[in-house]
């Protein structure tokens, strides 16, 4: 991944320039090319690249199935609207705890990944001793119910505003510049959403490389030992118990992060954000793209953010060109290959589109052991 | 709707605004749909915005419909701004009612620099998207959005042509103490942002009238099952009971009450002001009312003219909110002709000012952007058809039959407004 | 009083209700230890076809009698499902059985999403009504009112339960099925075909949900491509309750659930001061799995344990 060997290491280097001045540069070339729009669109690809690589944190190298990853998004979104929108003004007027309002970037960021975490661990300690497909039954539940819940907040007191959502969030403000107005540097002009890129990257970047030290540290290890048998990883010294809940609040914590960002960019969050779909999507990106593997998941989040675009370009002028009216709806078609995807790659490339080799390694060999079953068995039948 | 939310990876909408009309096949954004723009006209581009595919794909296509109809009309025209000629063009986008799609396509309509956007339908899109064009200093009228928030945060570029919740509410919570004479209602909203708003409204609107509220109660959007809360509702013995949803939910909801036997009238908003309703709940439908914003169709002053070229041009029969937007689009060119400009900043004073006698009815707007006197009308199912029982709110009345411009003044603020 | 006896008799029906799509979840379970994430789905197709056999039927101008339209409905979709259920299996379960135990819930999801959208594609998005063609006469019980449909929804589930219990207990494909339960490998050695019983464990689950979606269609008026998740999901919690399995847990879980969402959704409200009332009727089936697999995993009436290492 970014471990090279020396030979290669002067190239590596250089590859990583200029990967570095592409990521630079990008929106300004999207800008030109396609227009704002693309550049935003670059912004929310990163919000999902974050949430991608939380979630493989739990899936990918805890091997823990979670179908209600968006619930630590949507905690991370109302952590930043709440505090930085005039909703919870009325409620706080005169308690003397007004203070929380406003605070600094860099106050609320931690806040909302401290929040999600919590959230993470309440999730996690229930269901430690839950494996595999009750894990990912509870999870599920449990996605649900924050989502009920912050619809549901407005009486007796209103919290979270119920469906009606929070609106008016403020925009990030980083060294007293607002991220909504647009900033001129050498002469460049530097929009909201060019903004924003520099620091969905910039978080993005650190996520990627905690991920990636995390892989290869202590604990790495022991979520790994842990997802190939928990009772040998129990056997071995390792204290599971722990070992899970930070893997949940790890996770946790970086969904929260994007969805504090997620808040901020949007400056509306309501709870029909947080659908269970949402979950489904996020794993997908970490199945498809390759579980445990980080470029893998990268690259599984940005295919499955650029599908529903592609789709809507070709589906409907084609439909039109080709029937003069329109069968199928590109959102119809859309869910449609995602679910043959996901079928898809389970049946054929368990390990996903860009597999880590040890993974892919694994799961062939479990392959030919399958294989060679199957065959003693037809002898035998036979 | 659940399509459109499932929408989670926020799209870049292309404009594909190609509709069933062959003639006009060419997208809105490459060729200007009426004949051939002469080279030196200035071309003045408005943004549409509503789903345009998904459950309410056909209201969508309805609202770009009304819009298509306004700018070819105004092409036809000669209009005139500032002394050159121009022509209009419309750039229409599916919002695909999704909040996170719909600020997207605000964008794009920023990367385009339309003069102004007509739109969104729902409320849930055209609150996160004004607040771009706010940024952006673009005039901003939806047609259908009828939440009270969306003119309630300041936005000089927010307007809407349509009653808002807090109309409506008031107008049932009236219609309900007054004409129903009803002494106890119950209350169950859908817990979506449309249902509990419009349900809290209905609910001020009633306790102001002296209606006692003997129950609030909770549902959901996916829901089919109802009895649990309606023996609750039951045991409480209401007139009448208030239903803040849509019509998926309140059909099954209908059935279910006379399953047990209660004999309440359901009343609600325009949700499930539709034929769909009357299908899913049956029999049963007979009697229930619901309103829907604006006076009833025959009652608007324009709207005979209005049908008859939309039914020539469209082949098709409007739904609900074409008149609306061929309005809003009007209003819009309207104020850009006495401003002498369509650039935003020079126009958007005289949108403020607007005195337009619509196919609507009379369009002014109070300092939100909230139309003045916007009416609501009340329904009954009468023999298995929906029918006008009542109109209720500001300029209702009067102009049945001239659409001679309500006077200045005379136009009555919607009710209601005061409570909140 | 007369009103909680009505709350108990809708928590009596809609538990029937969860009842019968539970057990084709346990039946799945129990063989495969495989949550059949898309039996929901497969629920809602039964709903579909239904609706659209019978406006065939009725178009064909017989002028057959309410019931037997129904019934004729029913028994063109329950192949149809049926023979979904054998394709689901054979596709995407069948090649993961050896697989890693994330891949075939991950399929199944896959599954379950494509289901969805063939059922928006070839009947839209719009809830369908279903057409009015059962009794529903009232009957007067202590105050409270049940519907003849009810009554027919609640002995269905019983019936069925027995049924298929006596299935499983004397026939010689139960006794296969009990065997591949306990231990595919042994069962394998001992001559049973395992591919064909856990085929047929399909085809019957999948026979039983065009049945309960029929039902539910009839009682709720309407069917829709999105009907099958949240329901799915209740009935599986309902097949835990009672613990994963177990015939008779399906059933019992599926009616104690039905009964603690009514008299949650009625009671809860006034209980705790307007605190937590009807709107937090989605949230008692969660909370209910929860509380189950974290403190009897094995359910009411299971007796295998939940946590397999």
């Amino acid at each position: 991944m970014l471990t090279f060997s020396k030979k290669n290491k002067v190239t590596a280097y250089i590859g990583m320039a200029v990967f570095a001045v592409v990521l630079a540069v990008l929106p300004f070339i999207m800008g030109a090319t396609l227009g704002n729009t693309w550049v935003r669109n670059l912004d929310l690809a990163m919000l999902y690249i974050m949430l991608a690589l939380g979630l493989n944190i739990v899936v990918g190298y805890a091997g823990l199935l979670d179908l209600g990853y968006i619930a630590f998004y949507a905690v991370g979104a109302y952590v930043y609207a709440l505090l930085n929108s005039p909703h919870l003004v009325p409620l706080l007027a005169g308690t003397g705890f007004e203070w929380i309002l406003h605070m600094p970037l860099l106050v609320v960021l931690p806040l909302a990944a401290l929040m999600a975490g919590l959230f993470g661990v309440l999730l996690g300690s229930p269901t430690l001793k839950l494996r595999g497909d009750y894990l990912a039954i509870v999870t599920l539940g449990f996605g649900e119910i924050v989502r009920l819940f912050m619809n549901n907040l407005d009486r007796p007191i209103n919290i979270t505003n119920g469906p009606q959502g929070v609106n008016l969030i403020e925009p990030v403000s980083l060294f007293g510049h607002k991220f909504s107005q647009a900033i001129t540097v050498f002469g460049v002009e530097f929009r909201s959403v060019h903004l924003y890129y520099y620091l969905f990257l910039a978080l993005a970047l650190m996520i990627i490389v905690v991920s990636i030290r995390l892989q290869s540290s202590r604990i790495g290890r022991a979520w790994v030992a842990i997802r190939e048998d928990e009772i040998a990883a129990q056997a071995m010294g390792i204290n599971t118990r722990n070992v899970k809940l930070l893997a949940f609040a790890m996770g946790a914590s970086f969904g929260g992060v994007s969805g504090a960002m997620f808040a901020s960019f949007q400056g509306f969050v309501s709870p029909e954000s947080f659908i269970l779909m949402e979950s489904i999507v996020v794993l997908a990106m970490v199945v498809l793209g390759g579980m445990g593997h980080i470029p893998g998941v990268i690259l599984g989040a940005i295919l499955l953010f650029l599908t529903p675009e592609v789709l809507r370009d070709v589906v409907n002028p084609l439909q039109d060109k080709l029937l003069g009216e329109r069968v199928v709806n590109p959102e119809n078609l859309r869910m449609l290959l995602f679910g043959l995807a996901l079928i898809f790659v389970m049946l054929v490339r368990p390990e996903g589109l860009w597999p880590s080799k040890r993974r892919k390694a694994e799961l062939h060999e479990k392959d030919e052991k399958a294989a060679a079953e199957a065959a003693e068995k037809e002898s035998a039948h036979g | 709707m659940t399509l459109a939310r499932y929408s989670l990876i926020a799209s870049a909408v292309v404009a594909l605004t190609a509709c069933g009309n062959k003639e006009e096949t060419p997208a809105a954004e490459t060729a200007a749909p009426v004949s051939a723009t002469a080279p030196g006209d200035v071309v003045i581009k408005i943004g549409h915005a509503a789903p345009l595919t998904g459950n309410i794909a056909h209201l969508g296509k309805d609202n770009e419909n009304g819009v298509r109809l306004a700018i070819d009309e105004l092409n036809t025209e000669n209009v005139e701004i500032g002394g050159k000629k121009v022509k209009f063009e419309m750039v229409s986008e599916d919002d695909q009612a999704d909040p996170k799609t719909a600020t997207t396509v605000a964008q794009r309509f920023v990367d385009a620099k339309v003069a102004g956007v007509i739109g969104h339908l729902n409320s849930g899109t055209t609150i996160p998207a004004s607040k771009i064009y706010s940024d952006a200093g673009i005039p901003q009228i939806s047609p259908s959005a009828t939440n009270a928030a969306y003119t309630q945060q300041g936005f000089k570029t927010a307007f809407r042509v349509i009653a808002n919740d807090i109309a409506q509410g008031g107008a049932l919570g009236e219609f309900a103490a007054t004409t129903l004479k009803a002494k106890k209602v119950a209350i169950i909203d859908d817990r979506t942002a449309y249902g509990q708003g419009l349900a809290d409204e209905f609910e001020k609107a009633a306790k102001a009238k002296g209606v006692t509220v003997v129950g609030r109660e909770f549902t959901t959007n996916q829901a089919t099952d109802f009895m649990a809360i309606l023996t609750t509702i039951k045991g409480k013995k209401p007139d009448i009971i208030f239903y803040g949803g849509m019509d998926a939910q309140a059909g099954p909801l209908t059935q279910q009450l006379k399953k047990l036997g209660v004999s309440a009238k359901v009343i609600g908003g325009d949700g499930f002001q539709t034929g769909e309703y009357i299908k899913l709940a049956g029999d049963n439908a007979e009697g229930q009312y619901a309103s829907q914003p604006g006076m009833p169709k025959d009652k608007m002053p324009g709207f005979g003219a209005f049908n008859e070229k939309y039914k020539a041009k469209f082949n098709t029969d409007i739904q609900i909110y074409a008149p609306f937007t061929y309005d809003a689009t009007r209003v819009m060119v309207a104020a850009m002709k006495k401003a002498g400009s369509s650039d935003p900043a020079k126009y958007l004073p005289e949108m403020a000012k607007t005195d337009y006698a619509g196919v609507t009815g009379p369009i002014k707007f109070d300092a939100k952007g909230d139309i003045l006197g916007g009416n609501v009308t009340v329904y009954q199912v009468k023999n298995g058809v929906w029918e006008a029982v009542a109109t209720v709110g500001g300029a209702a009345l009067a102009p049945a039959a001239a659409p001679a411009p309500a006077p200045a003044d005379a136009a009555a603020p919607a009710p209601a407004e005061a409570p909140k | 009083m007369d009103i909680f006896i009505q709350q108990l008799i809708n928590g009596l029906v809609v538990g029937s209700i969860y009842a019968l799509i539970a057990l084709g979840y346990t039946m799945v379970y129990g063989i495969l230890q495989l949550i059949n994430f898309a039996h929901g789905e497969i629920v809602m197709m039964g709903a579909m076809i239904t609706i659209s056999a019978i406006s065939v039927l009725s178009a064909t101008g017989i002028g057959l009698p309410g019931p037997v339209l129904v019934v004729g409905g029913l028994l063109i979709a329950m192949p149809i499902t049926m023979l979904i259920g054998f394709i689901i299996e054979r596709i995407a379960y069948r090649p993961l059985r050896n697989a890693p135990r994330l891949a075939p819930l991950i399929t199944a999801i896959g599954i379950s999403i494509v289901l969805q959208q063939v059922a928006v594609l070839v009947w839209k998005n719009n809830p369908r009504s279903f057409p009015d063609l059962l009794p529903h006469e009232g009957h007067n019980f202590f105050g409270a009112v049940i519907t003849d449909l009810q009554i027919v929804i609640v002995a269905l589930a019983l019936l069925i339960m027995v049924g298929l219990l006596v299935m499983v207990e004397k026939t010689k494909l139960g006794r296969a099925m009990r065997a591949v339960s306990m231990n595919q490998a042994v069962a394998g050695l001992m001559g049973v075909n395992i591919n064909y019983v856990i085929s047929m464990t399909f085809v019957i689950g999948s026979g039983l949900g065009a049945i309960a979606g029929v039902m539910v269609g009839a009682n709720y008026g309407l069917a829709y491509p999105t009907m099958g998740f949240m329901i799915g999901l209740k009935a599986f919690t309902a097949a835990v309750l009672g613990g994963i399995g177990n015939l008779g847990g399906a059933v019992a879980g599926g009616i104690l659930l039905g009964i603690i969402e009514s008299v949650g959704a009625g009671y809860l409200g006034p209980l705790t001061g307007g605190v937590l009332g009807s709107h937090y009727q989605d949230i008692f089936a969660f909370m209910v799995l929860i509380l189950v697999l974290v403190f009897r995993p094995s359910g009411l009436l299971g007796e295998r344990v939940a946590e397999r290492a």
